[in-house]
């Protein structure tokens, strides 16, 4: 396993305004990545700098060996991108937009014609593929746009938020279609604030906060280093206070030590927004 | 060059299906400017004026068509980018793709081009009918090809500085609608004090019409007005490439 990205001290200023400072990141090829954070993280000035639409103030980001400031053609043609926002032509038909992606990147008619209907079928589309794309559900658009940007067989997909928006079912959906596509060989860089999608979805997590990587890892590993359980106390009804252990048994020896009067004891397996919490002392949602 | 030519028809093929869904509105609303004008000074205004020994009817058809090579071919392509920029988001899939930043200024202000060129033509053939007196040369065409051009470059040039529906109305009203009456599409600006004209010259508006009226009407041809069009346009592209360079920064 390659490091298919690798960034380095990748600094982005808007103006005054610093979203994202130092960034060193290396992602392989082949896993699915998450990137967790709340909003205004940094998250899509990432992907935007990864994806050659922004330059860095400083530092440099390298994909599949190539500069994305010096090379961007080169990177061009190995990155899909979904954006966080749906950037489809609306007065189109699912069809005419895929079409317009292939002829952008150079494929020729019969290949053209061929990977449409591929694709159609694989995302489960081929019903809607002469639809207008404003006529189609939230969900059905994201498929729209993910497979708008899979026509030249990208080497790494990235997907900003990709379910933000959608139910629960067309959540679970969306996974499923993401998991297929890494089995099939396509590397996945994908933001999220959903703490449920990194832990179901993600093989390696990285979690941003006003700019700064806070912490990088499985999340599996991002847990044991917290402590697999948590304890949460109830004080006085109001102040919810958390404490880890590295398992139950140990979780159970501190209640033994509680007061009786301790008030409401919670014992549970820790998960990646305690990560957060405690690195950050505020909730990825927002406090 | 094969292959940037082809970007640039991939670029212009989203925005030819689209036209091709909303021709008929499309058409239809930029005839009605130009064709207000025709009945409110060619027939109402001008009927029995003669302006430099030609019916004010066959002077102001070309100033006509002048406009609506600017207007259509200006809106087309800065109605459509714009869209692309701030309602369907899309325009960012073109800088992600492996097509050139020249490849996709000019495919964008083609879309201008097509449009200015049906409605501009639409108004040429009206006034053929109307006044008897205009010829079709191949020189119009060139002249007119070409304004549409220039004019489309400048919608995309302004569609890619101008961030907001709100700047986009403003500079309609302070820049164009001046245009749309000053630039001699209306009256010869050989009427006009030294210092008006030389103000007038600035925009290249008054290059169009003057080189279009020249050739619709067998007057000598103005070749400098027509080279000054040809310069405006290497400006605007130029100024498309700056824009789009520094968009990324
Ligand atoms: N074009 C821009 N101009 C100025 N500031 C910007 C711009 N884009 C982003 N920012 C700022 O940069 C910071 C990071 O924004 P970014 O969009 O990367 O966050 P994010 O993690 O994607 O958030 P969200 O979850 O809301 O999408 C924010 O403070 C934001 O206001
Ligand atoms: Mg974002």
């Amino acid at each position: 396993m390659g490091e298919f990205i690798v960034t380095e001290k990748l600094t982005k200023f808007y103006g005054t305004v610093q979203a994202v400072q130092d960034l060193d990141l290396q992602i392989h090829s082949g896993e699915i990545f998450g990137f967790l954070g709340p909003n205004g993280a940094g998250k899509t000035t990432t992907i935007r700098v990864m994806t050659t639409l922004t330059k860095p103030t400083s530092g440099s980001v390298r994909i599949n060996g190539f500069d994305v400031v010096n090379e961007p053609d080169k990177v061009k043609n190995v990155i899909g991108v979904v954006q966080q926002h749906l950037s489809l032509d609306r007065d189109l038909t699912v069809r005419e937009n895929m079409e317009f992606h292939a002829r952008l990147h150079h494929l020729g008619a019969a290949e053209r014609k061929k990977r449409i209907s591929e694709l159609l079928e694989y995302v489960e589309l081929a019903d809607c593929a002469n639809r207008m794309v404003d006529t189609l559900s939230g969900g059905m658009k994201k498929r729209a746009a993910i497979v708008c940007s899979l026509l030249h067989e990208p080497k790494v997909l990235f997907l900003d938020e990709p379910t933000v928006g959608l139910d629960a079912q067309g959540r679970r959906r969306l996974w499923d279609l993401v998991r297929r596509l890494n089995l099939d060989g396509t590397t996945i860089f994908l933001t999220t604030h959903y703490i449920e999608e990194a832990e179901a979805l993600c093989h390696r997590v990285g979690i941003m906060h006003h700019g700064h990587l806070i912490a990088l890892d499985t999340p599996e590993a991002l847990r044991k280093k917290l402590g697999a359980v948590a304890v949460e106390t109830l004080v006085d009804n109001k102040e919810t206070r958390y404490r880890f252990f590295a398992d139950r048994a140990a979780a159970a020896r501190y209640v033994q030590t509680l007061p009786p009067n301790a008030g409401t004891v919670i014992i549970r397996d820790s998960n990646l927004e305690d990560v957060f919490v405690e690195q950050t002392g505020e909730k990825v949602g927002g406090a | 060059m094969l292959n940037a030519l082809k970007d640039v028809y991939s670029v212009l093929w989203v925005d030819l299906r689209n036209l091709r869904r909303h021709w008929r509105s499309t058409l239809a609303t930029s005839l009605v400017q130009p064709i207000l004008y025709l009945v409110a000074f060619g027939y109402g205004l001008g009927g029995g004026i003669n302006v430099g020994g030609v019916s004010y009817l066959a002077f102001v058809i070309p100033g006509i068509v002048a406009l609506t090579s600017f207007s259509a071919s200006f809106n087309g392509a800065a109605s459509k980018l714009q869209v692309d920029r701030f309602f369907y988001k899309s325009f960012d899939e073109f800088l992600m793709s492996p097509v050139s930043l020249y490849s996709i200024v000019v495919g964008k202000a083609l879309i201008g081009v097509v449009r200015g060129l049906i409605s501009s033509g639409a108004i040429l053939l009206v006034g053929f009918i109307l006044s008897p007196t205009l010829m079709v040369n191949p020189l119009l065409l060139l002249v007119l090809f070409t304004s549409c051009f220039v004019f489309a470059l400048f919608g995309v040039l302004i569609a890619l500085v101008i961030n907001s529906h709100q700047g986009m109305s403003t500079f309609s009203n302070l820049v164009m609608l001046p245009m749309t009456f000053l630039c001699g599409t209306f009256f010869s600006l050989s009427q006009l004090p030294e210092a008006a004209k030389a103000m007038l010259y600035v925009l290249p508006l008054t290059h169009s019409s003057e080189s279009v009226r020249a050739a619709a009407l067998g007057q000598p041809f103005p070749w400098l007005s027509f080279l000054a069009l040809l310069g405006f346009g290497i400006g605007f592209f130029i100024g498309c490439i700056v824009a789009l360079k520094k968009a990324s920064v």
